[in-house]
């Protein structure tokens, strides 16, 4: 028997529901208006009050309306078929949906049960298997799509039977398998988990030792984020953080994207919907839909949905890890989602933390950071799940609660910088007051010296080095004006131009240059480095400012060009040419 | 809204705050409207049987023992061709003595596009104003805000990008406006022999302020109309949103509600994204775009109005007055059209974006070699030769009463790159140099 209720009053989308029966905190309702059921999500139970946020628009809802109890939390449903959707915050297919608005309570499956799948099975009767294990695998796009045991099934079981290889759907029961007790349990392709809960169906988590290329230099070269660890990008509206985390995720050496869209723009989603599909995927070539999943969850979409729709990526992306996948999670923004706590707190009248959010946002966004994470599956094969999240910081203060709860769980910081956006040096990323804690890894930094170079990461701290004596020498300049300094203080401003020109900016939305290939990456820097060693002498720092503006000019030349080739070269030789002039 | 037989009359309050009133009343709806001593209002919290209502009008005046009646439904429009030219009030009431709209009532507020029913905006909407078409290039679909301080013409500058658009329909949705802005708009349109095409929605400053929030979902729904019924490409004016906002506040002050940064409701965000996302390009041609005005205090841009804003819209044009050339300019450095990328060196001439960058960031020498000359120190002839390229581009581009196609907006680019500048100082790819360098004299 499910547990019923009738609505006693309507704030907004917070609902007060007297319960006739026990319910669970988070357990999911549906309420009834007129021939509509809305979905929502108990948030707090006082006596026989559940008060539930509404997933949806209250509008026309009445005191006394029918609402009818789960029995569950909310659950994302797993299974083949994931990849290349588009889903709202809720995981209904949106592609479900008819006609051109959204209508309340057109909730969609998941999953398309009418759709056969090859499967090949992994396990034999009598073997022993627990939650996670991989009983078969299908063909999903280019991936093995792995079938599970369900994380729910905790203890181990024994198969008893497993059907052949063949054609299925989602539904078919496609192994029996018996509990210590001998109780039997059907196992289809699908199965369910709570979104708020981390999957844990896994060995252990070392501390991450590769690092995911991202074609993006800045982070690459200077900041480079490590396969199963957290990043995220803060900065005010306008400086960029959008156009890198899409860059990032057409380039990304990910096996899959998950990209949540929280609370942002939809013609932003619309761009992903409109361009993945013919844009290829750099190393397998295919098109990069293939490898995507969109949870959509746009600013003008419920706003109590925003929260689910980061757990509901979450959720999926640890799914994927689970087959042993590089998964790289993009959710842009957590601000969104901590406003959308932020609104709920409120309504709830609890007492309001800094800036009138929640008291335990930071415990929430850490929790959330920790779910990411490279692991060792129970077969020994590696699985990782990379999370990047964007930031949006009100008044672009960093000194704020989301950012400052962010900073603390994350391990790789991005900041854009206004300034940096208003001179139009993309990426803005902050290249001094950005870091990646990875570089500081011993095992990263074997990692870096074995793959691209024995001297890498001292090359980068070399080059991090000439920016930072470039950004000294320039205020120095600023305070006592171009003469007032040494000539060499100008040379060194120029050094750092010269790495911020042709390392750090990048332009987004040009073929070449939007994205750089590590080896192509290790290049560059080569060259730039052995450029800023050079000693060079001026008599006066116009002479020095022409000299660097020329240079960049046939540097940015070669960015722009297909790498390696005839062209390439040719600017390369007028580098050349340029520093021997000047070296004579 | 005419009232139906047989309602239940409530003559009893047992609340009464600035903007709202509240009563005991059953099978009251969420949202649905009511009529309160004469006054429109709606319902915005229901509590067991005490049911909050929001009076649009204000509750001056309002007795313990006025008369309640609930209409049963949300807020309406009557949608139809006969919404053309004409002029209404806040609530949707035909003005100057004109009939009743035929048409069929259209829940305002009501859901949002599914996102993968939108079409990718292409459409690019020419102004004439090279601050706008150059630099900040709009698109059909788009939403935009002037951000502008008081003292800006930017009901002008909207009036004049409004006519020049060549949109199908133009609605104006005015908040707090002040009469005289309100002829001036009603008069530029006349003049233009536009009124065919224009509709307006108008909450004046002579109008009680809460009336306002209902002035963007009138405006927006005849708007999803004639862009989902007609095809119709249609531009919505919002002015101005900074006002609109501040009757958000008032209201969740009145709820009791804890306030965020700067005194505004902590769902300030998702109350400007509900308007602004409807801003919308749709498969079938007809699209929505939108232009908004947020007046900024003192060109503080960190204030939770316009930072909300800006974290909504795609983009923002800042008008400021440039004293150089005495003029009013879209700043190029704070001003952004997010969905610029869409159409320039697409649908405008490939050089388009090289040559947009270079020219900014070359302004941007000229406002360090400003900075120099103003903390006393020589300056270099490079930083010459940028103040001067700055003050003839501020001039001849930057400048709001400038009306040419954006062709000769790059030729004209180029030309002060050339007159100015050595190639290697403007740094633009060797194939559009080759092909656009105007030939030396
Ligand atoms: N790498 C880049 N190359 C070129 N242009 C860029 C780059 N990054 C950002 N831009 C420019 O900046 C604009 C704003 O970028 P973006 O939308 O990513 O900002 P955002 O930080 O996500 O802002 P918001 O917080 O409002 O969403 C883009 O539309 C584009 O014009
Ligand atoms: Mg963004």
């Amino acid at each position: 028997m499910k547990t019923k209720g009738k609505v006693t009053g309507i704030i907004a989308n917070l609902v007060s529901v007297e319960v006739d029966s026990p319910v669970a905190q988070n357990e999911i309702c549906y309420i009834y208006r007129g021939g509509v059921k809305l979905m929502a999500e108990v948030i707090k139970v006082i006596g026989k009050n559940a008060y539930v946020q509404v997933f949806e628009s209250t509008r026309g809802l009445k005191v006394n309306d029918t609402v009818e109890f789960e029995g569950h939390m909310l659950e994302a449903t797993l299974g083949p078929g994931l990849l290349s959707k588009n889903y709202d915050g809720l995981q209904h297919d949106l592609s479900k949906m008819d006609g051109i608005f959204l209508k309340a309570g057109d909730y969609t499956d998941a999953l398309d049960y009418d759709v056969d799948w090859e499967f090949t099975p992994l396990v034999k009767v009598g073997d022993e298997i627990t939650a996670g294990c991989w009983i078969g695998e299908v063909p999903e796009n280019w991936i093995n799509h792995k079938i599970m045991v369900p994380f729910k099934l905790t203890g181990t079981y024994t198969v008893k039977s497993i059907v052949e290889k063949g054609v299925y759907k989602i539904k078919d029961t496609i192994a029996v398998v018996t509990d210590g007790d001998g109780n039997s349990i059907n196992l289809s392709m699908e199965q369910k988990w709570p979104v708020k809960m981390a999957i844990t169906a896994y060995k252990d988590k070392p501390r991450p030792f590769k690092i995911m290329e991202t074609g993006v230099r800045s982070i690459d070269t200077f900041n480079p984020i490590a396969e199963g660890s957290t990043g995220f990008i803060p900065g005010p509206f306008g400086c960029g953080k959008t156009v890198l985390q899409h860059a990032i995720s057409k380039q990304a050496e990910a096996d899959l994207i998950i990209v949540a869209a929280c609370g942002e723009r939809a013609n932003e989603v619309v761009e992903i919907f409109a361009e993945f599909p013919h844009l290829d995927d750099p190393r397998t070539g295919r098109k990069l839909m293939e490898r995507t999943t969109i949870i959509a969850n746009t600013s003008n979409m419920p706003v109590a949905a925003r929260e689910a729709s980061v757990y509901t990526a979450m959720t999926i992306a640890e799914y994927y890890r689970g087959m042993g996948l590089k998964v790289l999670l993009l959710a842009d923004s957590t601000s969104r989602w901590a406003q959308a706590l932020r609104e709920m707190s409120n309504r709830l009248e609890e007492l309001p933390g800094p800036d009138a959010f929640p008291m335990d946002l930071p415990a929430v966004i850490a929790n959330f950071y920790a779910r990411a994470g490279l692991v060792y599956l129970n077969n020994g094969q590696t699985g990782s799940v990379t999370f990047i999240g964007t930031v949006s910081p009100a008044g672009g203060n960093l000194k704020e609660p989301v950012t400052e709860s962010t900073k603390k769980a994350a391990r790789c910081f991005y900041a854009l910088s206004q300034q940096r956006a208003d001179g139009k040096r993309y990426p803005a990323i902050d290249p001094m007051d950005s870091y990646s804690k990875y570089l500081e890894y011993p095992e990263i930094i074997d990692y870096l010296n074995e793959t691209i170079d024995a001297k890498w990461v001292e090359t980068v701290l070399k080059a991090k080095n000439f920016v930072q004596r470039g950004k000294e020498a320039y205020e120095q300049i600023n305070i006592l004006g171009d003469d007032g300094v040494p000539v060499e203080y100008h040379d060194r401003f120029w050094k750092a131009e010269l790495i911020d020109f042709i390392i750090l900016q990048q332009d987004a939305f040009d073929k070449i240059d939007a994205s750089t290939p590590l080896l192509r990456q290790k290049f560059m820097l080569d060259l730039i480095v052995g450029i800023c060693d050079n000693p060079f002498k001026f008599e006066h720092f116009e002479e020095c400012s022409t000299f660097y503006k020329g240079l960049i000019n046939s540097l940015k030349q070669m960015n722009y060009s297909v790498y390696e080739s005839e062209e390439f070269f040719k600017f390369e030789e007028e580098v050349k040419s340029i520093i021997n002039e000047r070296k004579a | 809204m005419e009232t139906k037989a047989f309602q239940k009359i409530y003559t009893q309050l047992v609340g009464i705050t600035k903007a709202t009133c509240s009563l005991r009343a059953q099978g009251v709806a969420n949202e649905e409207l009511a009529m309160v001593h004469g006054r429109l209002a709606q319902v915005v919290k229901i509590i067991g049987d005490v049911v909050t209502l929001q009076v649009f009008g204000g509750t001056e005046g309002i007795p313990t023992n006025a008369e309640v009646i609930f209409y049963g439904e949300p807020p309406k429009l009557k949608v139809g061709d006969d919404l053309a030219g004409r002029f209404f009030n806040a609530y949707g009431e035909p003005l100057f003595g004109s009939t009743d709209v035929e048409g069929s009532p259209k829940e305002i507020g009501g859901p949002s596009v599914n996102p993968l029913r939108r079409k990718q905006p292409s459409e690019l909407i020419a102004t004439g104003i090279a601050g706008i078409d150059l630099n900040n290039t709009l698109v059909t679909g788009q939403k935009i805000p002037f951000f502008a301080d008081p003292d800006q013409p930017y009901n002008q500058v909207m009036a004049n990008v409004a006519l020049r658009a060549k949109a199908d329909k133009i609605i104006l949705g005015g908040m707090g406006l002040t009469n005289d802005d309100f002829l001036y708009f009603k008069n530029v349109f006349e003049n233009a022999g536009a009124l065919d095409r224009i509709i307006c929605f108008v909450n004046t400053t002579e109008q009680p302020p809460v009336e306002r929030l209902l002035v963007p979902d009138m405006a927006l729904t005849a708007a999803e109309y004639f862009a989902t019924e007609k095809n119709e490409k249609v531009l919505v004016l919002l002015t101005d949103m900074t006002l609109y906002a501040d009757a958000l506040s008032i209201v969740s002050n009145r709820m009791d509600q804890i306030p965020s940064k700067d005194s505004m409701p902590g769902s300030l965000y998702s109350d400007l994204a509900k308007v602004y996302e409807k801003a919308v390009q749709f498969p079938d041609g007809g699209s929505i775009t939108i232009i908004a005005v947020t007046t900024l205090s003192g060109g503080d841009i960190t204030h939770a109005i316009p930072d909300n804003t800006g974290y909504i819209t795609e983009g923002q044009l800042f008008l400021r007055k440039d004293s150089d050339t005495n003029k009013v300019i879209v700043d190029p450095f704070r001003s952004l059209s997010r969905l610029k990328q869409l159409v320039i060196g697409k649908k405008t001439r490939e050089d388009h974006p090289q040559v947009m960058n270079a020219a900014v960031r070359l302004y941007a020498d000229a406002a360090n070699a400003k900075t120099k000359l103003e903390n006393g120190f020589d300056l270099s002839e490079y930083d010459e030769r940028c103040l001067k390229f700055a003050h003839d581009y501020s001039l001849r581009l930057l400048a709001i009463d400038i009306n040419i196609d954006i062709d000769a907006m790059l030729n004209q680019t180029w030309e002060l790159f050339a007159k100015y500048f050595t190639k290697a100082e403007v740094a633009i790819r060797q194939e559009f140099v080759k092909k656009y360098w105007p030939a030396e004299q």
